[in-house]
């Protein structure tokens, strides 16, 4: 057949059957009733699968997940402060068999591009017409040196929720009063820009509350975070000397870690001895996306923001933590846009049709008290050359001249976010 | 009955792209505005509705929140993300909702 892509292959077959041919039955059939499968079912791919139903009602929709429940990251701040549960933050997969996704509880472990089919654990293989990955992130294992498995156990990152948000949780329920919470907070690119500092927040208030002799100290490999002076303004006035903040330019990155002795060691050699270690290791794209061939030598997966289609291997959308896409952060209410946009794009690409530029928004709440939050927000697009953009003038975070009861009034806001981002991604 | 089969035979064999309309760019911005006022739109907490607004009055809260004339927490930094043509297209689609 020679080099012809899938489109001209379609229009060919549509040509054959015109012309009247046997055996176009099958190529109608596959037409009237695309497959697309999606690896990931947290914020982006399980909004994506309730989109692409929504709007195409006739695609085969295939959610690839192994796990029979999702736990979110927002929020998992909260459970370290003692003011949410685990099983507050922990979403099933109901509603989306309720949408006509049909679920796999599987993991994902190849991706055959020319083949066009996923390979599952458990040994089924899934064909695809377009394939939609949302994988997330893994920690860099190594990363950090001495930081592995083994040390996650004794020094729990939590940046992945579920029981390392436990385990870290219990640590500070354990630990006497007067003892030390060290934080290691990694460079960008990462996972939730404004985390680390609500996190820094929500442990802050339970030590305030439970063992006010306590200390937080958190290293970080960067001069400057997403919300800076919000968070640093709210600490000063919540948490006074309690919190101590120390930048890269002051020995902040933290480059080796000694699980058995508690110990984090800095780039210049300063060795900081912790009651509780809290070690957010930096991390990439997820294991399909990067054996797949999705992700470039940054670990994370160029894409074109138009589309979220991959621009290393086509008819293959990544959207979420997983993507390029600065200036956009990796948040679950930007993934929940992408699943979107990329259902959007997906079911034009389907039908032949150039996909439309599509704006979308970004917004993140962040607690620093129980009655005290902060947002930021942003308009999204892109441009010609496929790179994300933000619109000029938009967003951006929440005034720093604010009375109290604006805070409270963000917080009260928060709750509502959080209620109607899972719920349009899982209900 | 023989009808009907036929009928489901035509639906079987129409072909995608005729069956599947394209999803517009309002429909997007109207579908990520869900993040906060709920799937449906209907609001949350203390999050407001969008269903059952007349055109003008969306179309003016939203220019006013971009123009900041009408205080916000977070939609005045939303809405100056959004031209003018824009929030007329949005506010035409949110009124048109059942």
């Amino acid at each position: 057949m020679g080099r012809i892509d899938r489109r001209g292959f379609l229009k060919l077959a549509g040509a054959t059957t015109l012309a009247g041919a046997v055996g176009a039955p099958y190529v109608a059939r596959a037409q009237a009733a695309p497959k697309v499968v999606i690896v990931g079912g947290g914020f982006g791919g399980a909004s994506a699968a309730k989109a692409l139903r929504r709007w195409a009602p006739s695609i085969q929709v295939t959610l690839v997940e192994a796990k029979r429940s999702f736990v979110t990251c927002p929020y998992s701040n909260l459970v370290l402060a003692g003011w949410r549960t685990m099983e507050q933050i922990t979403f099933g997969y109901d509603g989306l068999a309720k949408a006509g996704v049909t679920m796999a509880h599987d993991t994902a472990t190849a991706i055959d591009a020319a083949g066009k089919t996923v390979s599952l654990a458990g040994g089924q293989s899934l064909a695809y017409d377009r394939l939609i990955v949302s994988p997330g992130i893994d920690i860099k294992w190594g990363a950090i040196s001495g930081y592995d498995e083994a040390a996650a156990q004794k020094m729990p990152h939590a940046w992945l929720p579920g029981e390392q948000t436990v385990l870290l949780r219990k640590q500070l329920e354990a630990m006497p009063d007067g003892g030390v919470v060290m934080m290691a907070i990694p460079a960008n690119p990462f996972r939730c820009p404004p985390g680390p500092y609500e996190r820094i927040s929500m442990i802050a208030a339970y030590l305030k509350q439970a063992k006010p002799k306590s200390k937080l100290i958190a290293l970080d490999a960067k001069d400057a975070f997403s919300k800076k002076p919000l968070f640093e303004d709210g600490w000063k006035k919540l948490y006074g000397d309690m919190v101590e903040w120390v930048a890269l330019s002051k020995d902040g990155q933290v480059s080796k870690v000694d699980p058995a002795a508690m110990t984090l060691e800095t780039q210049l050699g300063t060795v900081h001895k912790a009651a509780v270690a809290n070690v957010i290791c930096p991390h990439y794209a997820g294991r399909i996306a990067r054996d797949g061939g999705l992700a470039d030598g940054s670990g994370w997966c160029p894409i074109d923001a138009r589309t979220f289609e991959s621009k290393l291997i086509k008819d293959i959308h990544v959207i979420g933590d997983a993507t390029i896409a600065a200036p956009a952060p990796k948040s679950g209410f930007v993934a929940n846009s992408m699943g979107k946009v990329a259902a959007a794009a997906a079911i034009d690409m389907l039908a032949g049709r150039e996909p439309s530029a599509k704006t979308w928004v970004n917004t993140c709440y962040s607690h620093i008290a129980k009655d005290y939050a902060i947002s930021v927000a942003g308009v999204f697009s892109a441009d010609a050359n496929g790179a994300v953009v933000e619109i000029k003038d938009s967003g951006g975070v929440s005034p720093r001249e604010a009375a109290d009861e604006f805070r409270r009034q963000e917080a009260i806001y928060a709750d509502s976010w959080y209620d109607s981002i899972t719920k349009d991604t899982w209900a | 009955m023989r009808k009907s089969a036929i009928l489901a035979g035509l639906v079987l064999a129409m072909p995608f792209a005729a069956s599947a309309q394209s999803v517009t760019p309002t429909q997007v911005m109207a579908a990520t505005c869900a993040g906060c006022h709920g799937s449906e739109l209907t609001g949350a907490g203390g999050v407001p509705s969008l269903r059952g607004q007349q055109k003008d009055y969306l179309e003016r809260t939203l220019n006013d929140f971009k123009s900041g004339q009408r205080p916000a927490t977070v939609m005045n930094r939303l809405a100056k993300g959004y031209s003018p043509e824009q929030i007329a297209e949005l506010a035409q689609y949110l009124a048109g909702l059942k």
